[in-house]
C-alpha cells in the first residue's frame, strides 16, 4: 500500500475566491488536500478520505437540495466504515473536488451515488484493515472495528485508529470504474459491502439534518449570500413581447444612477452597478426600444386545441401487446376520456441567483443549479475556455426541483462578468422566477378501454401528447439551453421527449404511445419547456389513474378491488393493499356524494411507479358546497423505494412532495396572452397557502433492506393529482379532467 | 441622492448612506451584511424578507428605509442564537422543518410575533397568522407542528 504524496494539481484560476464558503463542516480538509490524488473517477481518494482525527469525508458529484440526501450518504459511508455518523461529512457538487456524478438528477442521489460511495467506503475499510493487520501483526480477519478504532478480536488492548493509520494522507487505491460519468457512474472495489443483516445504521431511526440549525439562526451560507471581492450586481431585462430583441437603448435614461454600465450584446440586454439597489432601479428605468414582432402565442383557451392539432415532432410507440384493435372491435362497452394539464412554473421561492467571475483564460462560478459539472461544460463552450480552467460550486439556493431559472441566471451573470471584466452577482426579480423560468410542459392525454360482456377490461389504449420535456435541456451544459445563449445566437436544439406511463396493469391487450410537439417560440421563450420535479410524471399519471377510477366505475368495481384485480407486480399490490388498510377504505362503487355540514367529503385512490419506486395514495377531500373550494384534508401514503436509509428524512421528503404536488393539482396554471406569459408573481401564479395545507399525511414506508435504495424524491408526485380528482369525484360526482381543480371548475363539474 | 439614515437593528445603532426610497431589505442585506432577511418577491407577497418592527412583522422588501425612523428592527439573528435559541427556533429545529430553507425567515418571524400576542393559538389561528407566507418546498405540515410545539414550550 503506497500513499500518494503528490500535491494535487490546483488550478491557478480565480484563486482569490472564497472556497471556504463551500466546506463549512470539514475542518481537516486543508491537511487532507495536500496529498490528494488527482481527481479521477477510478481512484478511491475521489470518494473517501480520512482526516487526521480519524473522521471521514465523502466526496460526491451530486448535491443535496434540502431533503437531507447528504445525511443518506453519510449513513451509507458510516455504516461501511464502522464509524459514528457524526464523524463523517460530505463535500458536494464542487467541480474541482468531486467527480462528475451528474448533479442532483432523477432522484438518483442516494441510489446511484450512494452505491458508488458504499463500495468506496467498503474498500476504504478493507484497505484500513490491511494496514492495521500489518501494523498489529495479525491477519485482517482477526480484526474488529468500533467507531474507527481497529482492534484485535479477543485482545481489545491491541488497537490502532483510522486516524493513526492514514489520517491526513489520501488513499492510493484504484477501483474498477464502469466508465460512466453522470448518474450511472459506479466504482467497485475488492471489498464486498455489508449485508443488510449487519446494518447498525441503515434504515434505523435517528437521522438528523445538519443544515437545519444554521438555517434557523441565519448563519447558513445560501447562494444569495455569496460575495466575491470586487463583485458588481447585475440584472437582465426581458422583452414585453416574447421574442422581441432590443433595437435601441437610451443609456442616458439611467445616467443619474451611480456606476451603471449597460451590457447589450445581440438579443441580450442587462446592466451592472456597484450597488444592488442601483442595479434594480436602473433595470426598471432603462429605456429600451424593442423590435416589433408578431405576438407568438395562441390564446390561452386554445392551448389544448393547439396541442391536439400540432405537428408531431416525434412519436414513440412504447408498447403494443396483444391485439388492441380486435379487442375494441369485439367490446361490449368502450370507455374513453381525455385529460389536460397546463403549463406550470417552478415558481422557485425566490428568483435564482448566480455569481460569475469570467476571466480571459479561467472562470469561477457559484450556482444554485443542481448540476455543477454541466454548468462548467456550458461555460466552457460559451466563452471558449478549457473545462479544467473553470470551477463551479453548487450552493443551496432558493430551492431546486429540476431545471428552474438557476442555469439561466448563472449564464446571465457570466455574460455580464465577461463584458465588464469583473465578478458579477445576478439575482432575478420575481418575474424572472415565475414569468421567465423554464416551464413544465402542457399536455393532453387520451385513454380508452375495451370492456367485454363479462365486465372485464380486455384492452387499454393510451395516447399522450405534449410539449417536449426537453425542449430546453435538463441542464445548462450547452449555451443554446440557456436564455443568454439563445439571445446571443445559439440556435435551439430540442430533444423530443415525452413519456409513457409506468404501471403494471395486466390487461390482455395494451397500446401506449407518446408524442412530442414543437415549441411555440423557438428563441428565448418564457414558455420553453423542461424538467420540473418528476418530469411528465404528474401529468401522465393524472390521466392514467383518473381513467382507472373511471374504468372501475364503468365495470361496477370498487377502486381498490379494481387495482388488486388487474395489477401484476406484487410490490404494486402491496402498496395498494397497505394504503387501503391505513385509510380504512370502505369498498364502494361510484360517487358516494357524502356531506358533512356545508362540505361534500370523499376519498380517492391512485397508484403509480417511478423506476422501481412504488407509491399508492389515498386522498381525503372536503369540497365546499357553496364555493367549490377543495381542501385536501388528509393523505394516506404507502411508499416502497426498496431499501430505506433514513426513515425520518424520507418521511419529510414525501410529506413536502405531496404538499407541493397538491399545490400543482389544485391551484397552478401559467397564464399567458398572445404576447407573453402573464403569470409574473404570486398573485398571478398562486400556490398552496397555509390555510389550505392538509391537516395530516399518514405515511407507511415499506422497507426492503435487501434491495437498493431506489429513491424517494419524485415518485410520490405521480399519483397525487389523480388521487385528488378521484376523491373530488367520490365527494361530488364531478369528474375533473383538467388541472388545476380551482373552485369554479369544481363547482361547474357538479352543477 | 444618498442620505445618511440611522437604523436600530437587533439592539445596535447603525448608520447607512443610501437612497431614501431604497427598501429596508437592501440596507439589511447589502449595507449591514445580514444573511436574513431575504429577497423573495420584492412585492410583499411571500414573506421571506420579514423583520419585526417594534415587535410587529413587516415586509422589509416594501418598507422604505427612510420610513423606519427610531423603530426597533429585529431580524432572525436577533431573536436567538445557537447557544440561546428562541423557542420558535428550537421548535423548528426539533421538528426538522426546512428543506431548502429559503423562506424560513418569514415563517419564524411571523410565528414569533403571533406567539408574543397569542401564546396558545388554535390551529385555525396559526393558519390565519401564517397565511400569505409562501413555502415552495411544501413544508407546511412540519411548520404547523413546530409552531404548536413552540406554543407548548
Amino acid at each position: 500500500m503506497n500513499l500518494n504524496m503528490n500535491r494535487r494539481e490546483f488550478l491557478a484560476s480565480s484563486g482569490a475566491l472564497v472556497v471556504s464558503t463551500l466546506l463549512p463542516d470539514v475542518p481537516a480538509i486543508a491537511a487532507t488536500q495536500a496529498s490528494r490524488h488527482a481527481l479521477k473517477p477510478d481512484q478511491l481518494s475521489s470518494y473517501i478520505s480520512i482526516n487526521q482525527d480519524g473522521s471521514a469525508v465523502g466526496w460526491v458529484g451530486k448535491v443535496d437540495m434540502g431533503q437531507g440526501t447528504d445525511i443518506g450518504w453519510i449513513r451509507i459511508i458510516a455504516e461501511e466504515l464502522d464509524l459514528h455518523p457524526d464523524r463523517v461529512s460530505m463535500v458536494q457538487g464542487h467541480t474541482e473536488e468531486t467527480v462528475d456524478q451528474g448533479g442532483a438528477s432523477g432522484s438518483t442521489g442516494v441510489w446511484r451515488a450512494g452505491a458508488a460511495l458504499r463500495n468506496a467506503a467498503a474498500e476504504a475499510r478493507r484497505t484500513l484493515l490491511d494496514m492495521a493487520a500489518a501494523k498489529l501483526g495479525v491477519a485482517a480477519d482477526q480484526l474488529a472495528v468500533t467507531d474507527g478504532v481497529v482492534s484485535v478480536k479477543g485482545t481489545p488492548g491491541k488497537k490502532v485508529s483510522y486516524g493513526e493509520l492514514i489520517g491526513g494522507k489520501h488513499f492510493d487505491v484504484q477501483m474498477e470504474w464502469n466508465k460512466h460519468y453522470g448518474n450511472t457512474l459506479l466504482v467497485t472495489g475488492k471489498a464486498k459491502p455489508k449485508s443488510p443483516s449487519e446494518y447498525k445504521l441503515i434504515g434505523k431511526p435517528g437521522a438528523r439534518r445538519r443544515d437545519i440549525a444554521p438555517k434557523l439562526f441565519g448563519t447558513a451560507e445560501n447562494m444569495v449570500d455569496v460575495k466575491v471581492p470586487g463583485m458588481l450586481h447585475g440584472r437582465v431585462i426581458r422583452p414585453p413581447i416574447a421574442g422581441a430583441v432590443p433595437v435601441a437603448v437610451d443609456e442616458a435614461s439611467v445616467k443619474d444612477i451611480p456606476g451603471v454600465k449597460v451590457v447589450w450584446q445581440k438579443g441580450f440586454i442587462g446592466l451592472v452597478a456597484p450597488r444592488e439597489w442601483d442595479a434594480v432601479r436602473a433595470a426598471q428605468k432603462l429605456k429600451i426600444t424593442w423590435s416589433e414582432v408578431k405576438p407568438p402565442f395562441p390564446k390561452q383557451k386554445d392551448i389544448y386545441a393547439h396541442i391536439r392539432q400540432a405537428k408531431v415532432m416525434k412519436r414513440d410507440d412504447e408498447q403494443n401487446t396483444g391485439n388492441v384493435e380486435a379487442a375494441f372491435a369485439g367490446a361490449a362497452k368502450i370507455v374513453e376520456a381525455t385529460y389536460e394539464w397546463p403549463f406550470q412554473s417552478h415558481a422557485p421561492i425566490a428568483p435564482a441567483c448566480g455569481v460569475a467571475d469570467i476571466r480571459a483564460d479561467s472562470a469561477a462560478l457559484w450556482t444554485g443549479g443542481q448540476k455543477p459539472h454541466h454548468c462548467r461544460e456550458g461555460i466552457a463552450l460559451m466563452f471558449n475556455l478549457h473545462e479544467e480552467k473553470i470551477k463551479v460550486m453548487s450552493m443551496v439556493g432558493p430551492g431546486s426541483y429540476g431545471r428552474n431559472d438557476s442555469g439561466d441566471t448563472t449564464m446571465d451573470a457570466a455574460v455580464l462578468s465577461k463584458a465588464v471584466g469583473k465578478p458579477v452577482r445576478v439575482q432575478g426579480m420575481r418575474h424572472d422566477g415565475t414569468q421567465w423560468d423554464p416551464k413544465a410542459p402542457a399536455s393532453v392525454h387520451t385513454s380508452r378501454a375495451a370492456i367485454d360482456k363479462d365486465g372485464k377490461v380486455t384492452a387499454w389504449h393510451f395516447e399522450t401528447k405534449g410539449f417536449s420535456r426537453r425542449e430546453f435541456f435538463r441542464d445548462e451544459g450547452t449555451p443554446e439551453h440557456t436564455l443568454a445563449g439563445q439571445l446571443m445566437g445559439w440556435p435551439l436544439k430540442p430533444t423530443w421527449l415525452w413519456g409513457p406511463p409506468s404501471e403494471s396493469y395486466a390487461f390482455a391487450s395494451r397500446k401506449l404511445a407518446s408524442e412530442s410537439i414543437g415549441p411555440l417560440l423557438d428563441r428565448a421563450s418564457p414558455l420553453r419547456t423542461s424538467h420540473f420535479r418528476d418530469p411528465g410524471g404528474p401529468q401522465i399519471h393524472f390521466a392514467v389513474e383518473s381513467f382507472m377510477d373511471e374504468l372501475a366505475v364503468a365495470t361496477n368495481t370498487d377502486a381498490v378491488e379494481f387495482r388488486l384485480k388487474y395489477l401484476a407486480h406484487k410490490g404494486d399490490l402491496a402498496v395498494v393493499k397497505t394504503v387501503a388498510e391505513k385509510a380504512n377504505w370502505k369498498p364502494h362503487v361510484g360517487a358516494r356524494k357524502q356531506t358533512r355540514g356545508e362540505v361534500f367529503v370523499g376519498q380517492g385512490l391512485a397508484y403509480s411507479v417511478r423506476g422501481q419506486t412504488r407509491v399508492a395514495v389515498i386522498a381525503e377531500v372536503e369540497v365546499n358546497r357553496n364555493t367549490g373550494r377543495v381542501w385536501a384534508r388528509r393523505f394516506y401514503v404507502a411508499h416502497d423505494c426498496g431499501q430505506v436509509i433514513a426513515p425520518e428524512l424520507l418521511r419529510q421528503t414525501l410529506e413536502a412532495q405531496i404538499v407541493q404536488t397538491a399545490s400543482r393539482a389544485l391551484y397552478e396554471e401559467v397564464k399567458f396572452d398572445n404576447k407573453n406569459v402573464t403569470s409574473v408573481d404570486w398573485n398571478s401564479y398562486p400556490i398552496l397557502d397555509m390555510k389550505d395545507a392538509p391537516e395530516s399525511i399518514d405515511i407507511t414506508l415499506i422497507d426492503h433492506p435487501e434491495m437498493a435504495p431506489f429513491g424517494g424524491g419524485e415518485a410520490t408526485c405521480r399519483p397525487i393529482a389523480a388521487a385528488l380528482a378521484n376523491a373530488i369525484f367520490d365527494a361530488t360526482g364531478a369528474r375533473l379532467r383538467q388541472v388545476p381543480f380551482v373552485p369554479e371548475k369544481v363547482k361547474a363539474g357538479w352543477a | 441622492m444618498a442620505t445618511r439614515i440611522e437604523l436600530n437593528v437587533n439592539g445596535k445603532a447603525h448608520t447607512v448612506e443610501v437612497e431614501p426610497d431604497m427598501p429596508l431589505l437592501y440596507a439589511l442585506r447589502d449595507d449591514l451584511g445580514m444573511k436574513e432577511p431575504r429577497f423573495g418577491c420584492g412585492l410583499a407577497q411571500c414573506g421571506a424578507c420579514t423583520v419585526l418592527m417594534n415587535g410587529n412583522p413587516v415586509r422589509s422588501c416594501v418598507t422604505r428605509v427612510d420610513s423606519v425612523g427610531a423603530a426597533k428592527i429585529t431580524t432572525l439573528a436577533g431573536i436567538g442564537t445557537a447557544e440561546k435559541p428562541h423557542k420558535v427556533q428550537a421548535a423548528f429545529i426539533e421538528e426538522q422543518v426546512p428543506q431548502c430553507g429559503y423562506c424560513l425567515n418569514g415563517w419564524v418571524m411571523t410565528s414569533v410575533a403571533l406567539l408574543d400576542k397569542n401564546p396558545r393559538p388554535t390551529d385555525t389561528q396559526i393558519r390565519d397568522a401564517l397565511s400569505g407566507l409562501k413555502c415552495r418546498c411544501g413544508t407546511h405540515l412540519s411548520i404547523m407542528r413546530a409552531v404548536k410545539r413552540a406554543a407548548q414550550a
